[in-house]
């Protein structure tokens, strides 16, 4: 809406959390990464011509029963996208479950709609996998662990970019 | 995410970020990033809104192909119905402040008593 605000309108969820964690009686805030250097590899071809992939921090389905559920460790993963996920689970993750949910896989992750760029050729091709990262509280983890291997996966895959989804 | 895409662009793969937590991924500092302004949980449009995820998705591909530098942000031009979720969630003042800090304590001690019998 059109009107002044006193304050600045999207959320900051980095106050959010450290005031959200602290009345819970952590005295330590998560440091979130930050850097002054970013970077940055140009498309080396027409985007007509690339195959495109997609990465989600969601988990693949679970195991009706909860107790089985349970016992499913969060692990990176690489699945076929034909057949497309109709779901994917996003219960352990952190997101706004009162204001909306996540029935409609391509409203957290588009594979449907990927595929329709590939099919009307604004993409040369999507992947034939997609692929999983979890959210992971250890940083180093991330980028040493998880980093590597999903470059592995799109190097095998034959990708030109990648379009990466947080919850 | 950010830190895996920051990966990925350092070994020469071009990448887009879609997300709705802008500050989290700014500071961070990735290459493309394209921010809907929604409840965490739809970056990539309402849900069974086929339009709306198409032309999110559209601007990220159009990102891919136009951005000549870092740090190149898009916001798409979708609103949430209502604004009521910016104040909602996690929330913290007077109603629920003793409710939190006791969920807080329950959970620490949880946390130690599985610790312990390991």
């Amino acid at each position: 809406m059109d009107q002044p605000r006193q304050y600045r309108s999207f959320v900051s969820y980095i106050d959010r959390s450290r005031q959200y964690y602290a009345a819970h009686g952590y005295d330590k805030p998560y440091s979130w990464p930050h850097h002054d250097h970013v970077p940055f590899t140009l498309l080396r071809k027409p985007l007509s011509e690339c195959r495109v992939g997609l990465v989600t921090t969601a988990g693949k389905p679970k195991p009706a029963d909860p107790m089985e559920a349970m016992l499913v460790q969060r692990v990176m993963y690489a699945e076929p996208a034909i057949p497309p996920p109709t779901s994917l689970y996003t219960d352990d993750l952190f997101w706004d479950k009162k204001a909306t949910h996540t029935k409609d896989v391509d409203s957290f992750f588009p594979i449907n709609r990927l595929a329709e760029y590939a099919e009307n050729g604004r993409i040369g091709s999507a992947s034939p996998r997609f692929y999983g990262v979890p959210t992971d509280y250890s940083q180093p983890r991330t980028i040493k662990v998880y980093g590597p291997q999903l470059l592995k996966w799109c190097h095998e895959d034959g990708l030109d970019a990648l379009i990466l989804l947080a919850l | 995410m950010s830190l895996v895409a920051r990966h990925l662009e350092e070994n020469g793969l071009s990448t887009v970020v879609m997300g709705c937590a802008r500050d989290i991924v700014e500071e961070c500092g990735v290459a493309r990033f394209v921010f809907t302004d929604f409840p965490l949980g739809n970056p990539s449009g309402k849900p069974w809104d086929v339009g709306i995820q198409r032309s999110i998705l559209g601007m990220a591909l159009d990102l891919l192909e136009r951005a000549w530098m870092p740090r190149t942000t898009i916001q798409t031009p979708y609103q949430w119905p209502n604004d009521e979720w910016r104040e909602a969630f996690m929330k913290v003042d007077a109603s629920n402040r003793e409710t939190l800090a006791r969920e807080g304590k329950e959970r620490r001690e949880l946390q130690a008593k599985m610790k312990n019998s390991r």
